[in-house]
């Protein structure tokens, strides 16, 4: 007996029509995020239960305004429902349509029904309609439609159980479609049906319009494509828009005979008076400033006292293990590489999830599309579109979401510049080598009476970051010569309440995929590194313990001491320490050392690893690991042997700061940018650029200060 | 007095003509807060495919409701809706007017 395939039903809609909402009501927390085979495009797909306790695949495709895609995520849609006879194909279709805004909704709705899936088209925000004076005859709708149709609102829940028995009942796809295909092309249609065995007219249509969205294809019947529509010379794009013309022409005639009461749409005067404050001149960029300000202050102070109690947990668990297990290189790679490998992911969790917090927040409430609206001007002048706003902002607690929020950009140069400046702005891995090594140089101190230094110093940081991100990106829009064209052609929605729910989805969601997609990276790189610093050339590691018990005995050492002795001894002479020594000429004109080289190539995977890999060099014992204290107090004694005074002037800490600021520290991001860019040639580019600004600015800053 | 006269009348009337001739159909980046006009046409194809399925079909009336601080872009209401664009990109619309 075989077990029958689980139903799938794929969730379509125009943005802002209130498909993630109806997505978290009909699936709830049985959600689970994968990619769709093949491409990089997040898949968000989760079971829902049918009267009869069955269980549907309910499968949430990026929001469209039509099957012709405009930007990278946009194609995933036209990819998937073209694809008729894949294992991964939905079943069934389920367009969700703003109800208060029909006609747009209607023009996906159409297509989607020609294309041949058996489709079903929940009306949402039902109750905004009834507010608004409107009145739909749905009977006569789903009639003229030949579809079942139904009413429903996602937010409240209300009509998802007629939504489910409309899902459970037998649809067939429509027979007559809703546009007939123009004369010119029933030819090359007709004999594209014939070679490749396609159901119907518009889908094979769809098969010559789109020529980027065939990837499914064999490479043998991608070239039947092309066959035909050169043979036929078949321009894609050249009837779109009398195609559209005469969609509407449809549309506002089946809504002639269906609309009961005529619209009423006053009750969206609240949402033109709000915009008269946020998009004001003065107010509307006072108002964005000052959200900045509470995210940036939420990220860094709020989320200090979880980021710490993780910090204590993990250091706790490190050396329970020491404790509980037999001593070995087992229990050291798990106690001195796993587990500190996750706390250094886990300890981002907070930041992520309240930045988060705030970008649904502004993005369910309709305000993120004014800040598009309002920056939109400003960012093209350095070859960046009002939408890389987001990513920037993204970009402060960290790159990896930020990166993968780009993808809203339609413009290829926009979103690759975009991509390419995101990692200079200062995430928050950043903040703890900042925070020791502004507390190492500079003083304490109130300067005018109430800015403090320290802070000041932290500020500049952000803005340098900042202010680099905006000239490289100035400066890339100047070299990279495309032709295709930028246009910023976006709805602003009436704004809303925020459904607190989906802001908790949306939470979870990003949280769980950086602690997946980045944890892997810095996991598998922590270990490397637990053997780079274990393991050395030779046996002196082996013999560790006895050479520097001969060479101290005149000492008198603690316990402690000594042990700290034989830990930096281990770690001088493993290969990460020869690697830091073969290193040494290279960073001497920056003002470093070979330790100090070190720390460098460990923060290569991610740069947070600074203030660990400082602490065991300068032999502290892992008892005192959190202790800033005394790794600061430890690093302020180190002598530099050439000069006689210490080793962290105000040249080579401020040079340090500079090259931390700049230099592309992290694998995670690096794997995201290929992921992304599908290919090798940014992340290189980015790294070589970025590590070349850094090593250039921290040389003249340790030039100018010394 | 009469050559300085017809000069005057005759600059007047091909002022007029330039303003005439040079005169194009009015485009909504021309349009002010509040001013409502009938689609007429696009100027650019390539656009105006992304304008139709967003709604902006000709005969169909448009209301400029403002513009982002620096002027660009611009905020508009068309088939119940509100829509933001460049003003380049408005420019590409024409309208009745």
């Amino acid at each position: 007996m075989t077990i029958p395939r689980r139903q799938k039903v794929a969730l379509v809609g125009n943005p802002n029509s209130g498909k993630s909402s109806l997505f978290n009501q009909l699936t709830g927390l049985k959600q689970k995020i994968g990619n769709f085979p093949g491409v990089t495009v997040e898949k968000r797909s989760g079971l829902t239960s049918l009267a009869d306790g069955s269980k549907l695949e309910i499968i949430d495709l990026p929001g469209i305004y039509s099957i012709y895609p405009r930007s990278l995520d946009e194609r995933i849609v036209s990819e998937i429902l073209l694809n008729h006879h894949a294992p991964t194909t939905p079943e069934k279709v389920v367009v969700i349509a703003d109800a208060t805004n029909l006609k747009r909704g209607l023009l996906l709705l159409s297509q989607i029904v020609d294309i041949g899936l058996p489709t079903i088209l929940a009306l949402n925000m039902m109750d905004l309609v009834a507010r608004a004076g409107i009145s739909y005859d749905i009977k006569a709708l789903s009639r003229k439609l030949g579809i079942p149709v139904v009413p429903i609102n996602a937010r409240m829940g209300i009509g998802l159980d007629e939504l489910k028995k409309a899902i459970a009942s037998p649809v067939s796809a429509t027979a007559k479609p809703i546009f007939d295909i123009w004369d010119e092309t029933k030819a090359p249609v007709s004999e594209l049906r014939e070679s490749l065995g396609i159901d119907n007219d518009y889908e094979a249509y769809q098969f010559l319009e789109q020529p980027q969205s065939l990837k499914f294809l064999s490479k043998k019947e991608q070239q039947i494509v092309d066959e035909v529509r050169n043979r036929h010379q078949f321009f894609p794009g050249k009837f779109q828009g009398a195609e559209t013309i005469q969609r509407y022409s449809f549309i506002q005639d089946l809504l002639n005979e269906v609309t009961l009461k005529q619209t009423d749409f006053s009750w969206k005067n609240y949402s033109r008076k709000i915009d008269k404050v946020l998009t004001h001149k003065f107010w509307g960029y006072a108002l964005f400033f000052g959200l900045l300000f509470l995210i940036f202050q939420a990220i860094f102070a709020w989320a200090t006292v979880p980021m710490d109690m993780i910090d204590v947990l993990f250091s706790d668990l490190s050396r329970y293990l020491h404790v509980v297990l037999p001593e070995g290189p087992l229990t050291s790679l798990l106690a001195e590489g796993i587990v500190p490998g996750m706390g250094g992911i886990i300890i981002f969790v907070p930041q992520i999830a309240i930045l988060f917090a705030f970008i649904s927040i502004l993005e369910e409430s309709g305000y993120m599309a004014r800040v598009v609206f309002l920056m939109d001007k400003l960012m093209r002048r350095f070859g960046l579109n009002g939408k890389s706003v987001v990513p920037l902002m993204s970009g402060v607690a960290c790159a990896i979401p930020a990166i993968m929020a780009t993808r809203t950009i339609d413009n290829w140069k926009e979103r690759t510049i975009t991509i390419f400046v995101t990692p200079l702005m200062s995430c928050s891995a950043r903040l703890p080598v900042f925070t020791i090594l502004i507390a190492l140089i500079v003083p304490d101190q109130k300067a005018l009476g109430f800015f403090n230094l320290q802070g000041l110093a932290l500020m500049g940081l952000y803005l340098l970051g900042f202010l680099a991100a905006l000239g490289s990106a100035w400066v890339m829009k100047q070299i990279i010569r495309v032709r295709e064209r930028s246009f910023l052609i976006m709805e602003l929605p009436t704004y809303r309440v925020p459904r607190w729910s989906n802001v908790g989805y949306t939470i979870v969601e990003k949280t769980k995929a950086f602690v997946l997609e980045a944890g892997k990276v810095i996991m598998a790189i922590s270990i490397i590194l637990w053997v780079l610093a274990s393991y050395g050339p030779g046996d002196k590691l082996a013999n560790a313990r006895e050479t520097v018990l001969a060479e101290s005995e005149s000492l008198r050492l603690t316990e402690q001491g000594l042990e700290d002795r034989i830990a930096a001894y281990k770690l001088e002479n493993s290969y990460a320490g020869v690697i830091g020594k073969a290193l040494e000429p290279a960073i001497r004109p920056l003002g470093y050392d070979w330790k100090i080289g070190i720390a460098l190539i460990t923060s290569f995977a991610a740069r947070e690893v600074f203030v660990g890999t400082m602490a065991t060099i300068y032999s502290i014992g892992s008892a005192d690991i959190d202790d800033d204290a005394t790794i600061k107090s430890r690093m302020k004694e180190e002598v530099n042997p050439d000069t006689g005074g210490p080793r962290f002037t105000p040249a080579v800490g401020f040079s340090l700061l500079v090259f931390y600021l700049f230099a592309m520290q992290c694998m995670s991001t690096i794997a995201v940018v290929y992921r992304e860019t599908g290919g090798w040639k940014w992340p290189l580019l980015q790294l070589l650029y970025m590590t070349a600004l850094a090593y250039v600015s921290a040389w003249v800053v340790y030039q100018v200060f010394s | 007095m009469l050559r300085t006269g017809t000069t005057y009348i005759f600059a007047l009337f091909k002022f007029n003509l330039n303003k005439i001739m040079v005169q194009h159909p009015r485009n909504v980046s021309e349009m002010r807060p509040g001013d409502v006009g009938i689609i007429a046409g696009f100027t650019d194809e390539y656009l105006s495919v992304k304008l139709m399925e967003m709604g902006c079909l000709p005969g169909i009336p448009v209301r400029f409701n403002f513009r982002a601080p620096f002027g660009d872009p611009v905020c508009i209401s068309v088939s119940g809706y509100e829509l933001s664009l460049r003003l380049e990109e408005a420019a590409t619309i024409s309208i009745l007017n």
